[in-house]
């Protein structure tokens, strides 16, 4: 064998003429890449602009929460201009307020209450649905279920209204009917956070239970034979194969449902008790009071910074749960 | 045969007979509860003026009607306003988000496209973060001024960041990067590369995204909300929602001859406003059991990440 020496190019200083080539030679890579590249630039920009437009620029505009703001009809800039700079006044008054617990603490529990209704409701349904013996029968079920998720918030809230009004409601009517006493559904706080539990929950099954049983089906039918051969019955089966099956999806979710803990669903609390102001103390959440402060009560000033603060716990939040699935699993983290 | 040996393979992990009757109930029971309160209000807007205000809402009323539908039809103005409204902003609305989100996620799926880190992360990082209500507000109404315009309705959910990443994935998935070099070297240009090639092997998942999308236009009542005052430009779901809170809004809609046709007293408020959500409520409920399976496969779309 022969040591074959890779002949080394001379060295010599580079001349002027060099230079220019290698400039040259430069340049024409780079027209050539912008040449390949830009159709599939062109593709992207039409993104690249409502992002900046719905995302990048929104989140610089954040900073109103540092000022007061007061809007101009000139525009922007105009507006961010005359606004005079608060520092973290905003901030104060929200949190020397009530109202910065109750909706927080409010937004929390009724999250928590979803994540683990949800959780238990959809396994479990999902578990059936995968044992039932007609699967035809199995997709009616499914279909039917699925229809309050593909149904607006505005279209529940009349559902809600057809049992709770307070003179026609279904409710109403089987209370005095059977001698009782109609209730003020509408004025009566203490129904509501199981009302809003229920609802939410009910609208949201359909579609979990349908993610959690496509799992289900995918689990190799090898393993239940082989647990009915060891002799293990329909529950142990269950307890042993199907759910153990279905534990990295039910993480996922959990997780990803608790990094977005923070966020609470405007309709549900918004549209469904029909913005009823005697029941504010039970379902106002962060949403509905942002939206309540921008609107109505017009101080933006306090609105954004409760927008601010729901946005930076919310970032934490995911940032954290992320961390964790990507140390249970990390083909299932978002980054 | 092969039927006989797939039912086997169904036995294996269904419940006994017994069993099988209990839980059927059970899921049964669930699933009406779903579609029973869509029912409730057919049955309510098909329910005579009388013997709503009687008796109240009931699912089987002492006297049907169908003068909430008659009523309907008599009004023009607003409530045709408000469909063809609902309908532009779902037809045009669904076009542009399945069109900008997939060029987008198209062009971050071709290995060969230089930008694709920037633009995949440029995507991704509107994902962590959500910059609040209060500042879209501000952006939509005092830099872009476009208060109680149709982009209103429209722009807020042109793009979907998420499904951009989902159809990623399933372009990386679904199309060959070799039979795109084929095409570039037999001389066809990205643009025809894309809408000869890439669009018919992706028609699965664009249906999906198109359906996400007009599901979301057709149900948005949150942009009207925010930014619509104008009448004329009040789509379905804002004005059953404002009709909600003020169902007096319903006579006030009426055209005139419909006021004398029936007389401003008997209006049949209650059934006329109930049909209005059951005609909100028709289009998607008759047609998603058919779009049902794009749904469910759309779920599993983005399952696997790359």
């Amino acid at each position: 064998m022969q040591n074959v020496q890779p002949e080394m190019p001379a060295m010599r200083p580079e001349t002027p003429e060099d230079k220019a080539r290698r400039k040259q030679e430069r340049r024409e890579n780079f027209w050539y890449s912008v040449r390949d590249n830009t159709p599939l630039v062109l593709f992207v920009i039409p993104g690249v602009i409502w992002m900046l437009f719905f995302f990048y620029i929104p989140v610089f505009a954040n900073v109103v929460a540092f000022k007061d703001f007061q809007f101009n009809p000139n525009g922007f800039i105009a507006s961010l201009q005359s606004s005079p700079w608060v520092g973290f006044n905003n901030f104060k008054f929200l949190f020397s307020s009530n109202a910065a617990w109750l909706i927080t603490r409010n937004t929390v529990l009724y999250n928590l209450g979803f994540i683990s209704l949800n959780l238990i409701i959809s396994v479990f349904f999902a578990i059936v649905m995968s044992q039932l013996r007609n699967k035809r029968l199995t997709k009616v079920y499914q279909t039917s279920m699925l229809l309050p998720y593909f149904l607006s918030w505005v279209i529940i809230s009349y559902f809600v209204y057809a049992f709770l009004s307070p003179s026609q409601g279904l409710l109403n009517s089987l209370l005095t009917g059977n001698g009782g006493k109609a209730i003020s559904w509408y004025n009566a706080p203490k129904y509501w956070p199981f009302i809003l539990l229920l609802v939410g929950t009910w609208k949201g099954i359909g579609y979990n239970s349908i993610l959690y049983f496509a799992s289900a089906m995918g689990i190799d039918p090898t393993l239940f034979e082989a647990a009915e051969i060891d002799g293990a019955n329909k529950w142990q089966q269950i307890k042993n194969v199907t759910i153990p099956a279905l534990v990295p999806l039910m993480t996922l979710m959990t997780i990803l449902a608790i990094g977005n803990i923070f966020r609470a669903d405007f309709g549900l609390f918004y549209q469904v008790p029909q913005n009823s102001g005697s029941l504010y103390n039970v379902t106002s959440v962060l949403d509905t009071y942002i939206y309540n402060g921008l609107t109505s009560t017009g101080d933006i000033g306090m609105s954004s910074a409760a927008a601010l603060y729901q946005s930076l716990v919310g970032f934490v939040l995911l940032m954290i749960s992320n961390f964790i699935v990507r140390r249970i699993d990390s083909d299932s983290a978002l980054f | 045969m092969w039927h006989k040996k797939e039912i086997s393979t169904v036995e294996i992990r269904s419940f006994g007979r017994g069993a099988n009757v209990f839980f059927n109930i059970l899921v049964a029971l669930f699933a009406i509860s779903c579609l029973l309160p869509l029912i409730f209000i057919i049955v309510i807007s098909l329910s005579s003026e009388h013997s709503l205000v009687t008796n109240g809402y009931q699912f089987w009323p002492s006297q049907w009607s169908t003068a909430g539908y008659e009523y309907l039809s008599k009004m023009s103005g607003q409530l045709m306003n408000a469909l063809g409204v609902t309908v532009l902003v779902t037809v045009l609305g669904t076009a542009i988000n399945a069109t900008f989100t997939s060029t987008y996620a198209y062009s971050i799926s071709r290995s060969s496209f230089k930008y694709r880190r920037f633009f995949t992360i440029f995507c991704l990082i509107t994902m962590l973060f959500t910059p609040g209500m209060v500042a879209n507000y501000i952006v939509m109404t005092n830099l872009l001024q476009l208060k109680d315009t149709i982009w209103a309705l429209i722009l807020p959910m042109a793009v979907s960041p998420f499904n951009i990443i989902v159809m990623r994935t399933f372009f990386k998935r679904q199309v060959n990067e070799s039979i795109i070099e084929a095409a570039r070297i037999d001389g066809a240009s990205e643009m025809r590369i894309f809408i000869q090639i890439v669009l018919p092997l992706a028609v699965p998942g664009i249906a999906t995204i198109s359906l996400f999308a007009a599901l979301g236009y057709w149900n948005d009542w949150f942009n009207a909300l925010l930014y619509i005052q104008n009448t004329h430009l009040v789509p379905l779901q804002y004005l059953l929602m404002q009709i909600q809170s003020n169902i007096e809004m319903l006579s006030q809609n009426a055209t005139q001859g419909a006021q004398y046709a029936s007389g401003l007293a008997n209006i049949p408020k209650e059934a006329t406003q109930m049909a209005m959500v059951v005609i909100s409520v028709a289009p998607i409920a008759l047609s998603y059991p058919f779009f049902q399976k794009y749904f469910v496969r759309g779920l599993t779309i983005g399952g696997v990440k790359e």
